[in-house]
């Protein structure tokens, strides 16, 4: 595929490896004291691992798998909302694939499938719109899930909708925003993160400009980064010539498809249908403010909530759940005690494990787990 | 989630509704071209571009002066440090 398979020559990727091995010596890291570098977007652990990235670089760098995957910080209570509409007499309710094994409290839109409820797996927000024409004397929702790369999408849709005149159509919304929880994660005391990988396609609409603080305030350098193995391992040299050179800046990786000026054209869609929410809830991290949208009032009678009189009230996650954790990486999914036994990519206990993004289906998918397993226990008998 | 996939526009079907169709990897499908629409940039001027296409949407379109140039660097490091490791390893003791 042009502009895929340039980014993924192998004899590249061994040459560009040995250079982020000697950056990594020249930085003094090593097993035990790593370079630490949070890929933020689930895309790109996803990539990390389907290549086996980690497996070609030394053990002095280590990836923390950041927040970056809307699936997996889908908390459960809005998962229940979802399934308070899907149930409703007379609704299509139409969700991106990822979000249909999400677990809420009371079962996945799967299984409410199963149960009944009409529930329609969807590519794009505009075959949902293409239901409602097609169903006038249906309700037709649509789940609006996702970062910025997604918002022009849904609010694009909605814009289509009230210019044909469509009312039965509705969003449930769910978009998140990746930059005040890039802060909540740099004011973690817990943490300690020596650079990152920033997300290429939210970059393409928010543009670079936004993570400008991470520089500046947190003295920490970020490279945008496209989703190649190639792209990745470019970045992630960028990163650490920027730590040799002790520099801290905004860099762009992926100029092919990101402008550095975003998308203004996407932007202004977004902010004529969607106004800031004052707090959002994510799962494992809890309540972040300002870190979501909402419908504007303008757009009041495309909002699910609304019409559908949702009030979404907060359930915990289940106990033995350390998503949380793993999110901050603060732990390996390997090092929950659920992981692999009471919950798996076929039945998941946390939203980790139901997206290929998510860190958990990662490990569980490509076996890393046993490698690292091994390697803990190789270390435990040791010492 | 975020999951964007090149494609080639290889016609406008729509221009005032902005719908074209695209092929991605053998694929095709209906595009929305919204997001790479302005003023200097009509519809028209989409056809035969390369974009970047999510859910739907026809997100970016990719430049192939900026996929040169990073192709360019890549082969730089990565052909210097196989250059580097040759002479640092040259066994002539």
């Amino acid at each position: 595929m042009k502009y895929a398979d340039e980014f993924r020559d192998s004899d590249l990727a061994h040459g560009l490896a040995k250079a982020i091995a000697e950056q990594l010596d020249a930085l003094g890291a090593t097993e035990d004291n790593p370079i630490r570098i949070m890929e933020v977007c689930g895309g790109h652990t996803h990539a990390i691992f389907r290549y086996g990235l980690a497996d070609l670089l030394p053990k002095s760098i280590e990836f923390l798998h950041g927040p970056g995957c809307p699936v997996c910080v889908l908390p459960r209570s809005r998962v229940d909302d979802c399934l308070a509409i899907a149930m409703k007499p007379n609704v299509i309710f139409a969700t991106f694939g990822d979000a249909m094994r999400v677990p809420g409290s009371r079962g996945s839109l799967l299984q409410a499938k199963g149960d009944g409820a009409d529930v329609r797996m969807v590519y794009s927000p505009l075959d949902a719109l293409t239901l409602a024409r097609r169903n006038p004397d249906k309700e037709v929702v649509f789940f609006a899930l996702g970062f910025e790369t997604t918002m022009p999408s849904t609010a694009l849709t909605v814009l289509k909708a009230r210019s044909e005149g469509i009312t039965n159509f509705s969003l449930l919304v769910n978009h998140i925003t990746i930059i005040p929880t890039l802060r909540a994660i740099l004011d973690d005391p817990e943490m300690r993160i020596d650079g990152f990988i920033g997300p290429g396609h939210v970059t393409m609409i928010i543009g670079t400009e936004p993570y400008g603080f991470i520089a500046s305030e947190y003295k920490k350098p970020l490279v945008v980064a496209g989703f190649e193995p190639l792209d990745l391992l470019q970045s992630l040299h960028m990163v650490l010539k920027q730590k040799v050179e002790q520099r801290c800046e905004i860099e762009n990786q992926y100029a092919r498809v990101v402008p550095n000026s975003g998308n203004a054209v996407a932007r202004k869609a977004v902010e004529q249908v969607y106004e800031t929410r004052a707090h959002c809830e994510w799962r494992g991290l809890g309540d972040i403010e300002q870190s979501g949208v909402q419908f504007n009032a303008a757009f009041a009678a495309y909002d699910a909530e609304k019409k559908f009189s949702i009030h979404n009230a907060s359930v915990p996650d289940p106990a033995e759940c350390r998503c949380g954790d793993v999110l901050k990486g603060l732990a390996k999914p390997w090092q929950c005690p659920a992981f692999g036994k009471a919950c798996t990519p076929e039945i998941p206990l946390g939203a980790l494990m139901v997206s290929s993004e998510g860190s958990c289906a990662a490990y569980y998918q490509y076996s890393a787990v046993h490698n690292e397993a091994l390697e803990e226990a190789r270390k435990a008998k040791a010492s | 989630m975020c999951l964007g996939v090149p494609g080639q526009i290889i016609a406008i079907d729509d221009p005032a509704k902005l719908v074209a169709t695209v092929d991605v990897a053998g694929i095709r499908r209906k595009v929305d071209l919204s997001c790479i629409v302005d003023e200097n940039n009509p519809p028209e001027s989409c056809l035969h571009a390369w974009v970047l296409v999510h859910v739907g949407f026809a997100m970016s379109r990719i430049d192939e002066a900026e996929a040169e140039a990073t192709l360019k660097v890549l082969h730089e490091i990565g052909e210097l440090a196989v250059e580097r490791e040759a002479m640092l390893t040259s066994e002539v003791q």
